[in-house]
């Protein structure tokens, strides 16, 4: 018996010791689900979903808090991505998408303040004192944070024009099922 | 020569009696003339020319955009009326970058290219670099720049050209016309595409359904002792004629998911194209004018036209006699494949293969009706896919899962589409999910770079406060120490 007891008790502190050291040099630092839903917001920080930025919507998520639908500038892809991660069904639900924008400067309005490129948290903005500035609309995400910066109002959000690369065609309408069959059975 | 079995394909009505027997005509030259900048894959031409400039036929309007592109050349002599946004023959009737040219009638050529003297001892990279000059593109209907086609023996390990002689689309006759009446043209830019792959062998493939061209093609290849080359009769079923089915056929080779033919040691060109090849590299002649079938019942006289390039499908149709009737469908290619035109105001480009005015009877269809999982696209889609699953995820927005048994590997033939007894328009949802996938993939990228962006200002951001902090922590550090030497001053 007391060989068990012995080799037990052994045993027993040789794996606490270990665990023990384990926790302390392998602990993960803050929380990998948060990290890990940071990555796939976008990063511009626009704070559009009500928290101050893409770090505190990922903890919210990460809480509970917040649903995946949150962030507007990602529209249905992040929905559906985040959705993927936290492990449930993405159901968009009563949640329209509303049409992805891009800023759009009107130079007859620009004054060259540059308060705009200031705001942009993707350096989306061209431009420089006392020039007329320009939006690269493939660098916008379509944060909106430059339109209300704009004190001349000249900033607009407009849609994506549709050119002949990006055109695809429509989803066929749903089946014109054909009743005159059923009709005469 | 053996021949091996592909699967799939169906037996589709040829119809091409409309227009078979009628020689290739030259079209009258038009007043104006709409050449789009993009006519090709790759990047869009940039012009070259301004508003008011005068060019000559065969003038250089536009160069090529980048590495893949193919530059554009005036199709006949005049005055460049407009740089400006014209219809595009396109389904989604969007308008697009087009230069507008108004024709003087006399169609005087500039002064052409050097012929290079002697291809055969001419090495890849002239020959391709003499493509790419003269603006060719592939003319079966896809419009890959050739050039990028041309010089690929240097850097791939190759064995055989295949010339696209199938022609496998209804109705279409221009190929079989132009194998019948250019011959030597045809082979003369086949033994020179050949020379630049630096391959032994080459077949020319055609559908047994033209058997004039056959022998006519055969003929000539005898006369000429030319005994790489092989003219060899393929079965007329549809879509022979795609790339890489013809390959299997033709080899025996299948050509992996997402690969090339040239992965496997072939590469195919068209018999046009090979024509275009033998008037860039003997005549120094760019691109500007290519031979097409216009067809359809609705049309009185079908033919098969040479028409210079830019020239608007209303014209070609006038010069066919006009419409008998009002088209049921107005198409850009083949009824397999083609495109719907959105109206008869569009330019012919250079993968313009047929003008096809359908009249309503000519069309197959019928309403739609419920899948009852018949299996008959199944056992007819040549790629091995199953058109019925793919289309119902399709109808309930599951395109990843669309996209896992294999969506994107579609070639868009319309066989099954061709084949349901339902007439469900598959192919329709294909393409839906093709390009919502891709649309998609694009999304990813620009969220991907923006994302990268942020990123990077935020860097920038932090290291610019440090800076500023350091620089304060300075100064103050500065502004302390002649007050202590004050401080001891005083003292």
């Amino acid at each position: 018996m007391l060989t068990a007891v012995g080799s037990l008790t052994v045993l027993g502190i040789t794996l606490g010791t270990l665990l023990g050291i384990a926790a302390k040099y392998l602990a993960v630092q803050g929380d990998a689900l948060e990290a890990e839903l940071e990555g796939l917001l976008p990063g511009s920080n626009c704070g559009q979903c009500g928290f101050a930025g893409c770090k505190a919507a990922a903890a919210a998520l990460a809480a509970g808090n917040a649903q995946v639908t949150l962030c507007p500038p990602g529209g249905r892809a992040v929905a559906a991505t985040l959705a993927a991660k936290m492990g449930h069904a993405f159901d968009a639900g009563g949640t329209a998408e509303a049409e992805p924008l891009v800023a759009f400067v009107h130079e007859g309005r620009c004054i060259g303040c540059s308060r705009c490129i200031q705001k942009c948290s993707s350096d989306g903005i061209v431009g420089a004192p006392k020039q007329i500035h320009t939006v690269l609309s493939d660098a916008c995400h379509g944060c909106g944070k430059c339109v209300s910066e704009c004190p001349t109002e000249g900033i607009e959000m407009m849609p994506i024009p549709v050119t002949l690369a990006t055109w695809h065609w429509h989803k066929p309408a749903p089946q014109a099922i054909d009743t005159r069959a059923k009709a005469e059975a | 020569m053996k021949l091996f079995r592909i699967r799939g394909g169906v037996h589709v009505e040829h119809r091409k009696e409309l227009s078979s027997e009628q020689a290739i005509v030259t079209l009258p030259l038009p007043a104006w003339l709409y050449i789009p900048l993009q006519q090709h894959i790759g990047a869009p031409a940039e012009p070259v020319v301004v508003e008011g400039d005068v060019v000559l036929k065969g003038q250089l309007l536009a160069k090529a955009g980048s590495a893949v592109s193919a530059p554009l050349h005036a199709p006949t002599s005049g005055r460049i009326a407009q740089i400006g946004d014209w219809m595009a023959p396109h389904p989604s009737g969007l308008t697009q970058r087009t230069i507008i040219l108004e024709s003087d009638g006399r169609d005087q050529w500039c002064e052409p290219l050097l012929p290079i003297d002697d291809p055969f001892a001419a090495d890849a990279k002239t020959i391709a670099a003499r493509a790419a000059e003269c603006g060719l593109v592939g003319m079966g209907g896809a419009a890959f720049p050739t050039a990028v086609k041309l010089d690929l023996g240097t850097r791939i390990k190759l064995d055989t050209l295949v010339i696209n002689g199938a022609e496998c689309e209804p109705y279409l006759t221009c190929d079989d016309r132009l194998m019948r009446e250019r011959t030597d043209e045809v082979l003369d830019g086949v033994r020179i595409m050949a020379h630049a792959l630096g391959v032994e062998r080459i077949v020319v493939a055609i559908e047994t359904n033209k058997p004039q061209a056959l022998a006519i093609m055969t003929q000539a290849v005898a006369a000429g002792g030319w005994s790489k080359i092989t003219v060899t009769g393929i079965p007329a079923r549809y879509p022979m004629g795609s790339e890489r089915h013809l390959v299997h056929v033709l080899t025996g080779r299948e050509t992996p998911a997402r690969k090339l033919t040239a992965d496997i040691g072939v590469v195919v060109h068209n018999v046009a194209t090979a024509r275009a090849v033998h008037h860039a590299v003997r005549h120094g002649r760019p691109l500007v004018a290519r031979v097409m079938t216009v067809s359809g019942q609705a049309v009185r006289r079908p033919q098969n036209i040479e028409v210079p390039l830019g020239t608007l499908v209303a014209e070609l149709i006038d010069h066919c006699g006009g419409l008998t009737e009002p088209p049921a469908r107005l198409l850009s290619g083949g009824p397999m494949m083609g495109q719907p035109l959105p109206g008869r105001k569009v330019p012919v480009i250079k993968g313009t293969s047929g003008i096809l005015a359908l009249s309503a009877v000519e069309l197959h269809g019928g309403p739609v009706q419920p899948c009852i999982k018949c299996g008959t696209c199944v056992s007819v889609c040549p790629c091995g896919l199953v058109p019925l699953e793919m289309a119902s995820y399709i109808r309930k927005d599951r395109l990843d899962a669309a996209a896992k048994i294999g969506v994107q590997d579609c070639v868009g033939c319309g066989s099954c589409a061709y084949a349901c007894p339902a007439h469900i328009p598959l192919v329709h949802y294909f393409n839906y999910a093709k390009g919502r996938l891709s649309a998609q993939e694009r999304e990813q990228r620009k969220r991907d770079r923006i994302k990268r962006l942020a990123v990077a200002r935020a860097d920038r951001m932090e290291k610019i406060a440090k800076a500023k902090r350091e620089a304060m922590a300075a100064r103050k550090a500065a502004a302390k120490k002649p007050e202590a030497v004050a401080g001891s001053a005083q003292a």
